[in-house]
């Protein structure tokens, strides 16, 4: 009898992990499809309408058949390169000081604490507060506030990217370059920095890569151009706000450079992503090694 | 007459050798030349105490920014918001005025009846319930289908996966990540609201319309269903992530033990993993929460934009993030504006304390280890 009930109870339990393992499987399995689904129809609805001039005209007035959206691609261009002026040097700072002088005190975990809070919040919300910071005393929309929007947005990540590659550094390499008498700020700079550069440019791609489709807080303070603009006192086209206006507009036309532009922007960060995980992958720090 | 100096003895017989040399080139021993040279290098740099101290405090400069940024936010939202605040204080987030609960609550259950007009920028009467609510909704529908999901791939990558597969799955799961969120609306707006128009919502409102919230009353297919449905595909790879890693934290040992005692596969994920890292899997949904409750672009297309409040979850409606994206650049006037940002101050404090608690949570069960949000 006990022999039964116990062959029964480990029937149940087999069968139980076999079901688990399928559900497992399922769960991988619907995972994966919408964004297989997601590429598959970016690529077929995008392709369609890519063409040299979607990256060599503005938009045409509504109605007009054709265009582009090399406004957009130029004011991103603009857009993210004064956001790496702001974001890479004082993110990088930042991570130095977290990795090399802060390393272990107080203040250091409150600032790594306060930077992931800072990750997740809202990107919004930082539109809302450079609004009201630049925007509305400039009394005008500019794609220098639209900048700084994006530039803030980096700061956090590259300074805990920066000092997560800082830490890995080893530190004999540190206390040769102490040991020849090198100033500390000069062991931390062309020493230590330089050594780790390949994870912290890569921290930075990634920074560069999740702002560049960020369009919540360029909507009031880059606000979107239809024209040339490449003045940092007007507002100013940028690639995911033009993808924005152009999905809700009623204009089939539109729709079809929507997906182009769409198609461009995904295919510019899914490179970034790749590049970064391929030189994480093959080893940070071959300098120090 | 010079002695044959091997070249593991210190060059102390130098200066015997060198008159011998005429003139010209040093002699291969060549080390005490450079040695004094640096010393005499490194004598003359003199103290680099000020640079040193310069450039450190430039790096504290730096990383005090942080700081410097959230009091930037706080400070810049709570100016911005004073003027709708002084108006309703915390009324804002409640019904209007002139209704009670009851009255609210019996409007939303039977449409039949009037609807309070919760946000009226002609009358200037502002009331973010509508808002509030659509958050909720959105953010525990979300997750109510991102979790199983997630955990689920999360046990595939972790303990079942063939070693072939999982770098690439791992990668698939990172790119999902980082999909911007103007693309997941456009996706979500061609492709899924169709989808959910044609074959998804009658057969919900068939299978689940007796519960009274399922009405069949909404034939555009956006709505607060679509909107989860698309938020959930948002915060499923930070979930998932953040589960591997808090999985991949909990030692060895821990499984070996379990399996030692003769339990199947899942009775060890059950017991020896599951159970270990259950307060970082809390913390990994609590980060996904966060990043549900602040998700504008993908949301603000698909979920509708209407300002009512309605029992049928398939309704269009609006979320905190989205009702700003939608009127924040066509706000009419200043109280209009400082409601808006009221509205962003709401969401930045509920983000703040939701992500805090989230990190703190992770961080117990990694120790400390920088987590990574990506």
């Amino acid at each position: 009898m006990k022999a039964g009930r116990g062959q029964l109870r480990s029937k149940f339990r087999e069968l139980t992990d076999g079901a688990v393992t399928g559900l497992a499987v399922l769960a991988t399995v619907l995972v994966v499809a919408p964004l297989v689904a997601i590429f598959v129809y970016l690529i077929y609805k995008g392709a369609s309408s890519l063409s040299l001039s979607f990256f060599t005209q503005i938009p045409k007035p509504v109605g007009e058949v054709g265009g582009g959206m090399a406004n957009a691609i130029v004011g991103s261009a603009i857009l993210l390169g004064i956001a790496s002026l702001i974001g890479v040097p004082v993110g990088i700072g930042g991570g130095i000081f977290l990795a090399e002088y802060g390393r272990g005190t107080r203040l250091a975990n409150a600032i790594r604490f306060t930077a992931d809070v800072l990750n997740g919040v809202p990107s919004i919300v930082m539109g809302i507060a450079i609004y009201a910071l630049i925007v509305v005393p400039q009394n005008h929309f500019s794609a220098f506030s639209g900048g700084v929007a994006l530039g803030i947005m980096m700061i956090p990540t590259v300074c805990r990217t920066t000092e997560e590659m800082l830490l890995m550094v080893p530190h004999a390499v540190r206390e040769a370059a102490l040991a020849l008498g090198v100033p500390n700020w000069r062991s931390v700079l062309s020493i230590t920095v330089k050594t780790a550069s390949p994870g912290i440019i890569t921290g930075c791609m990634l920074a560069f890569a999740r702002v560049a489709g960020e369009t919540a807080p360029l909507i009031f303070t880059a606000l979107g151009n239809s024209f040339w603009s490449t003045s940092l006192n007007q507002p100013i086209a940028a690639l995911p706000l033009q993808i924005w206006v152009y999905a809700q507009s009623p204009f089939d036309d539109w729709h079809r450079l929507a997906w182009a532009g769409a198609l461009v922007l995904i295919a510019l960060i899914v490179t970034a992503v790749s590049l970064v995980r391929y030189v994480t992958s093959r080893g940070v720090l071959k300098g120090a090694s | 007459m010079s002695v044959h100096v091997p070249e593991l003895r210190i060059a102390q017989t130098r200066p015997q050798t060198e008159p011998e040399i005429p003139g010209g080139q040093q002699p291969a021993e060549a080390g005490t030349v450079e040695s004094s040279a640096i010393r005499k290098f490194l004598l003359t740099r003199g103290n680099s105490a000020i640079t040193d101290r310069g450039f450190k405090w430039l790096m504290v400069l730096c990383a005090l920014s942080i700081f410097g940024i959230v009091a930037l936010i706080a400070v810049q939202l709570v100016k911005g918001s004073q003027l709708s605040w002084n108006k309703f204080g915390l009324g804002f987030f409640s019904w209007p005025a002139g209704f009670t609960f009851g009255s609210v609550f019996r409007a939303i259950m039977d449409s039949n009846l009037p609807q309070p007009n919760y946000w009226d920028p002609v009358n200037g009467q502002f009331s973010a319930l509508p808002f509030v609510y659509g958050t909720l909704v959105t953010s525990f529908l979300a997750l109510l289908m991102a979790v199983p999901l997630a955990i689920g791939v999360a046990i595939f990558l972790t303990e079942m996966c063939p070693g072939v597969l999982r770098a690439p799955l791992s990668f698939l799961t990172e790119l999902l990540a980082a999909i911007p969120s103007v693309i997941y609306g456009l996706w979500a707006y061609f492709v899924l609201v169709p989808l959910m128009r044609e074959h998804v919502n009658p057969w919900l409102v068939g299978l689940l319309g007796w519960t009274g919230f399922f009405a069949n009353d909404n034939p555009t297919g956006l709505g607060f269903v679509s909107a989860s449905v698309i938020l959930a595909v948002m915060i499923l790879p930070i979930i998932s992530s953040l589960t591997r890693e808090v999985m991949t934290a909990v030692p060895i040992s821990q499984r070996e033990a379990v399996l030692a005692l003769g339990a199947t596969r899942w009775e060890m994920i059950r017991m020896g993993v599951l159970r270990n890292a259950r307060i970082g899997i809390v913390g990994a949904v609590i980060l996904g929460l966060g990043r549900a409750l602040g998700e504008t672009m993908a949301v603000t297309m698909v979920i509708g934009n209407s300002i009512e409040i309605h029992r049928s979850l398939l309704s269009n409606g609006n979320s905190m993030a989205s009702v700003i994206a939608n009127q924040f650049s066509e706000a009419s006037d200043n109280l209009h504006l400082s409601a808006l940002i009221e509205i962003g101050l709401a969401l930045f404090l509920v983000t703040i304390v939701v992500n805090a608690l989230a990190q703190l949570l992770v961080w117990a069960v990694t120790r400390g280890a920088p987590a990574r949000v990506n």
